[in-house]
C-alpha cells in the first residue's frame, strides 16, 4: 500500500546499498531483503529499506504474461480487430 | 530503469481496457470487485484509469488507506505525547489527520516538536544526535512494519521508542467479505504488502469464501492487467489466488523480513477508524520490546484531551462507509464543502490515499467525456 | 466547485497557510485583500491594486506603467544546492516584475532581519549571492535596511525585497483567452525538490538543483521579438504550476486542458518525485515561466524561448477551453482527470 519504487543497486557497503533511481542515488537499507544482492541488481525500495529483490528476467516475463493475456482472451484475427475499434470508440468517447 | 515505462504504455492499456470490457460483456452483468489498496487508487485516479474502465466493472476501493484506518485515540496518544513535550517523528501522511480535537499539524501549529520523516533510520539519526526522547509515530500497513521492525531490532539508541499504529491488511479482507449485502466478486491484493507476506497468505481466505484474489502491482498496466485476470476467473468462476505480479511477489513471500516482523509486532484486535473491530488488524509490540514501546515508557494522558468538545461535524463523517466500499464521497454531505484536504473532518480526506482526498484531488469518477 | 473553508480549529496560523495554494489565497483574502482593498486608489482606472493579487501592483504615469512588487524570503534551509536565501530574494522579485511585462528593473530595496548570533561569513556568503544575482539581472539594490532580533526571536534570517520597474505593455494573470496556448519556459519542480531533500535530509544524490535564475532578460526578448503575442504570464512559485495555472484559469475565466506527456521534467525531477510521492506540479519554481500565448503566436515565442539559455527546453504544455472554467484539467495519456489544487506544503509521504 505503499510507495515502493524499483532502483539498480550501483555499490554497497555493510548493510547499505547506494541505489540508483532514474539518476538519482539514494542510500537503502537491505537489512530486510530476502536474498543476497550484488551491484547490478533491481531492488524494490520501501521507505529506505530494500524489500525485495527484483530479478532482472521477471520484467521481461511479466509483459510476456500480459501480452499472453491478450492474447488469450483476443478469440481470433477477426476479434483483434473488433478489439481495436472498439477501444478507438472507447478512446474516443 | 526504463523497462518500468513500458508498463505505462497507452496503446497496451487500451488493449488490455477492451479485453476487460469483452469479458464483462461474456460475464453479462454488473461484476464489482475490491481492492484494498490506497496506492491501487492512487495509481488509478493518478493515471485516470477509471476513464478506461468497463461501465458494468466496479472497482470498489476498500478499507486499504493505513493513515484513514488509523482510529481517533491513536491520533490523540500521539497528539498527547506531543504536548507533553516529547518530540515526535513521523510520516507525512499522518500529519494532519484529524484527532478528537487536533491533528499533529495542529499540535506543531501550538508549539509541537514534530517533524517529518521519510523512512523510520532517519528517526534513529535523529535520535542518536539529540539526549531529548524521540518517538516514532509509526503507521502504515505490514510493508511499513517491517521497517520498522528493523530499526528496533539494529541497536536503537536508549532515547527512542516507538508508538505503533501499524495494521495488518488480510483481517480487514476477512471483514468486507463477510458484510452481508457485500457484492464484492473478486479482491485485487496489494503487491508490495504481498511482496513481503507472499501472495500464499491469501488462500485461507479464498478457501473461506470462494472468491478469487489477484494480487497486482501499481503501474497502469499491473492494474489493469490485474483485473483481466480477476474477471477471467470471476467469468470461469475458479476462485483461487492468481500473482500477477511475479517480479516482486512469490507464493511464499520474503521470510526473514516475516520473522523479523512476527519477532517484533503481534497482532490484536483493534478498532480501524469507521470500520468497528478487525481481530488481529493491528500491530502492537511484544512484551519483549517493552523498552522501546512508547505506550510502556510514557504516560499516554488522553483524558487530558477530552476537555474539549469533539468537532460537531465529525457526527457527519461517513469515512467508515466509504471506506468498506458501501458508499462513496458523492453520498457525504460534507465531501467538497466543509470537508476539503485543508480543513478535513474525516481521515479518508486526509491521507493521500483517502478516498475522498483522491476524488477530490482527482475529480472522483470523471464525467469529462465533454472535453475532448 | 465552492468550497467552504473555515478556520481552522486551533485557531492559529499553520504551516498549510504559507505553502501556496488554497489555504494560503484564502487566508490572505480574508486578513488582508479585503480591508486594504476598501482604500481608494488614487487613479483607479490607470491602477491595478491589491484587489487583483496579481504578481504585482501597476500605476499608470504617462503612457507607461509602474510596476512595483515585493516578497519576503524566509526559506529553509538558507543553501540549497543550486542557490541561497540571497540568490532567491533577488530574482523572486525580478521575476515578479517580468511577470507583468516589467523587464527592466529601476531598483530594487532589501530589507534584512537578521537573529543574534547569525555567523558573519554566512552573511557574506548571502550577500555575495544577491550582488551577483542582482548584475545577472541588471537591477540594482538602491535603498535598504536591517535589523537585529534577539537569539530565538527569529529563525536566522528573513530578507524581504522590493522591485521597481516600468513597461509600456502590462501583463496580467488574468488575460488568457480561449484557443490561448499555455507554454513552459523550461522543466519543472526542480527548486521545490532540491529544498525539500535538503530540507528532509532524505539524502538523495543527484542532478536536483535549484533552477533560482532571473528570468527578465528571456522575457524581454518574447515581448520585443513577439508582440501582441503573449496575453497572460505568471511564475509558478509555491505552489507550483498547478496553483499558478488555477489562478490564470480561475481569472480569466476558462478552463486549461493540460498534456501531461508535454510537460519537461527531468529524470531526476521525476525519480524523487515517484521516490517521496509528490506530484511535480504542486512543487515551487524559482526560475521558471507559464506564458499565455495566442495560438497563431507559439511557435514563435517557443523560437524565442528555445534561443535563451533559460529556455531550451520551454514547450507548448497546455490549451485555454470552455470546459470547467477555473478549473486545470489533466490528459494523462490513459484518460483526463481533473488537477487539484496543492492544499499546503507537499511532504514526503509513506503511502
Amino acid at each position: 500500500m505503499c510507495l515502493g519504487v524499483p532502483g539498480r543497486v550501483i555499490s554497497i557497503h555493510d548493510y547499505t546499498a547506494v541505489v540508483d533511481f532514474w539518476g538519482v542515488r539514494k542510500d537503502v537499507r537491505l537489512d530486510i531483503v530476502d536474498e543476497p544482492v550484488v551491484p547490478g541488481d533491481y531492488i524494490l525500495n520501501h521507505v529506505g529499506f530494500a524489500i525485495r529483490r527484483i530479478a532482472p528476467e521477471s520484467v521481461a516475463e511479466t509483459l510476456e504474461l500480459y501480452e499472453m493475456l491478450l492474447r488469450e482472451n483476443a478469440g481470433g484475427e477477426d476479434d483483434l480487430m473488433a478489439l481495436d475499434v472498439r477501444a478507438e470508440i472507447a478512446g474516443a468517447s | 530503469m526504463t523497462n518500468e515505462l513500458q508498463f505505462r504504455d497507452p496503446a497496451l492499456a487500451r488493449s488490455l481496457a477492451a479485453t476487460l470490457a469483452r469479458l464483462v460483456d461474456e460475464i453479462g452483468r454488473p461484476v464489482a470487485v475490491m481492492h484494498v489498496c490506497g496506492s491501487h487508487e492512487q495509481a488509478i485516479a493518478r493515471f485516470g484509469l477509471r476513464s478506461l474502465f468497463p461501465k458494468a466493472l466496479d472497482v470498489i476501493m476498500g478499507p486499504g488507506c493505513p493513515v484513514c484506518v488509523t482510529d481517533v485515540p491513536e491520533v490523540d496518544e500521539g497528539v498527547v505525547l506531543a504536548r507533553q513535550g516529547v518530540r515526535i517523528v513521523t510520516f507525512g501522511d499522518m500529519l494532519r489527520v484529524p484527532g478528537t480535537v487536533q491533528s499533529l499539524a495542529d499540535a506543531q501549529a501550538s508549539g509541537a516538536n514534530i517533524e517529518v520523516i521519510y523512512s523510520p533510520r532517519q528517526a534513529i539519526e535523529i535520535a542518536r544526535e539529540t539526549d531529548e526522547e524521540v518517538v516514532l509515530f509509526a503507521t502504515g500497513f505490514e510493508t511499513t512494519a517491517v521497517a520498522t521492525a528493523a530499526v528496533i531490532l539494529d541497536n536503537p539508541p536508549k532515547n527512542f521508542s516507538v508508538l505503533s499504529a501499524h495494521k495488518y491488511i488480510p483481517p480487514v479482507m476477512e471483514i468486507v467479505a463477510e458484510m452481508p449485502g457485500s457484492r464484492v466478486e473478486g479482491f485485487l491484493a496489494a503487491g508490495h504488502a504481498a511482496a513481503i507476506t507472499g501472495s500464499a497468505v491469501f488462500e485461507p481466505f479464498v478457501e473461506r469464501h470462494q472468491v478469487p484474489v489477484v494480487v497486482a502491482g501499481f503501474e497502469p498496466m499491473d492494474i489493469l492487467a490485474g483485473l483481466v485476470e480477476l474477471l477471467e476467473l470471476i467469468r470461469n468462476k475458479t476462485p483461487r489466488v492468481a500473482n500477477m505480479f511475479p517480479r516482486c511477489v512469490s507464493a511464499e513471500g520474503n521470510i526473514p523480513a516475516q520473522k523479523q516482523l512476527w519477532r517484533v509486532f503481534k497482532p490484536v484486535g483493534g478498532k480501524w477508524r469507521g470500520i468497528a473491530h478487525v481481530p488481529n488488524g493491528n500491530l502492537r509490540l511484544r512484551d519483549e520490546f517493552a523498552h522501546v514501546d512508547a505506550r510502556k515508557r510514557f504516560t499516554i494522558d488522553l483524558p487530558s484531551l477530552w476537555d474539549y468538545a469533539p468537532p460537531a461535524l465529525a457526527g457527519q463523517c461517513i469515512c467508515g462507509d466509504i471506506m468498506a466500499g458501501i458508499r462513496n464521497p458523492r453520498d457525504c454531505r460534507l465531501f467538497n464543502r466543509e470537508c476539503v484536504p485543508e480543513n478535513p473532518v474525516g481521515a479518508c480526506m486526509v491521507s493521500n490515499e483517502g478516498t475522498c482526498k483522491i476524488w477530490h484531488l482527482y475529480g472522483g469518477v470523471p464525467d469529462l467525456e465533454a472535453t475532448a | 466547485m465552492t468550497a467552504i473553508l473555515t478556520a481552522p480549529s486551533s485557531g492559529r496560523v499553520t504551516l498549510k497557510q504559507g505553502g501556496g495554494g488554497r489555504a494560503m489565497r484564502a487566508l490572505i483574502e480574508k486578513l488582508f485583500v479585503r480591508d486594504f482593498a476598501t482604500m481608494p486608489l488614487h487613479n483607479p482606472d490607470f491602477s491595478v491594486g491589491v484587489g487583483a493579487m496579481d504578481d504585482g501592483a501597476a500605476i499608470r504615469i504617462g503612457d507607461e506603467w509602474l510596476v512595483i512588487t515585493t516578497d519576503s524570503h524566509v526559506i529553509h534551509p538558507i543553501v540549497f544546492p543550486g542557490g541561497d536565501i540571497g540568490r532567491l530574494s533577488i530574482c523572486g522579485t525580478v521575476n515578479d516584475l517580468a511577470m507583468m511585462g516589467a523587464t527592466t528593473v529601476l531598483g530594487l530595496t532589501c530589507s534584512v532581519i537578521l537573529e543574534e548570533g547569525f555567523a558573519l561569513d554566512s552573511l557574506e556568503a548571502i550577500q555575495r549571492s544577491m550582488i551577483a544575482a542582482c548584475r545577472e539581472a541588471g537591477a540594482p539594490v538602491v535603498t535598504g535596511d536591517t535589523k537585529v532580533m534577539g537569539k530565538r526571536e527569529l529563525d536566522g534570517i528573513v530578507i524581504n525585497t522590493c522591485g521597481i520597474g516600468l513597461t509600456r505593455t502590462l501583463i496580467r494573470d488574468n488575460g488568457l483567452s480561449l484557443g490561448d496556448r499555455i507554454i513552459v519556459t523550461g522543466s519543472i519542480a526542480e527548486h521545490g525538490l532540491a529544498v525539500m531533500a535538503k530540507r528532509h535530509e532524505i539524502g538523495i544524490e543527484g542532478d536536483l538543483v535549484s533552477d533560482v535564475a532571473p528570468l527578465n532578460a528571456m522575457i524581454a526578448s518574447v515581448l520585443a521579438g513577439a508582440p501582441g503575442a503573449v496575453t497572460a504570464m505568471k511564475d509558478p512559485t509555491r505552489g507550483g504550476v498547478s496553483s499558478a495555472l488555477h489562478e490564470m484559469a480561475s481569472k480569466s475565466g476558462v478552463g486549461i486542458l493540460l498534456d501531461e506527456r508535454a510537460i519537461p521534467v527531468t529524470a531526476a525531477v521525476r525519480a524523487v518525485g515517484e521516490l517521496l510521492g509528490i506530484d511535480p506540479l504542486h512543487v515551487a519554481n524559482e526560475g521558471k515561466a507559464l506564458i499565455g500565448v495566442r495560438a497563431d503566436a507559439a511557435d514563435r515565442v517557443l523560437d524565442i524561448l528555445r534561443a535563451h539559455p533559460l529556455g531550451r527546453h520551454a514547450a507548448v504544455i497546455g490549451t485555454c477551453v470552455a470546459e470547467r472554467p477555473g478549473g486545470v484539467i489533466l490528459n494523462t495519456g490513459f484518460g483526463k482527470r481533473l488537477l487539484a489544487e496543492p492544499e499546503g506544503e507537499p511532504l514526503p509521504r509513506i503511502c
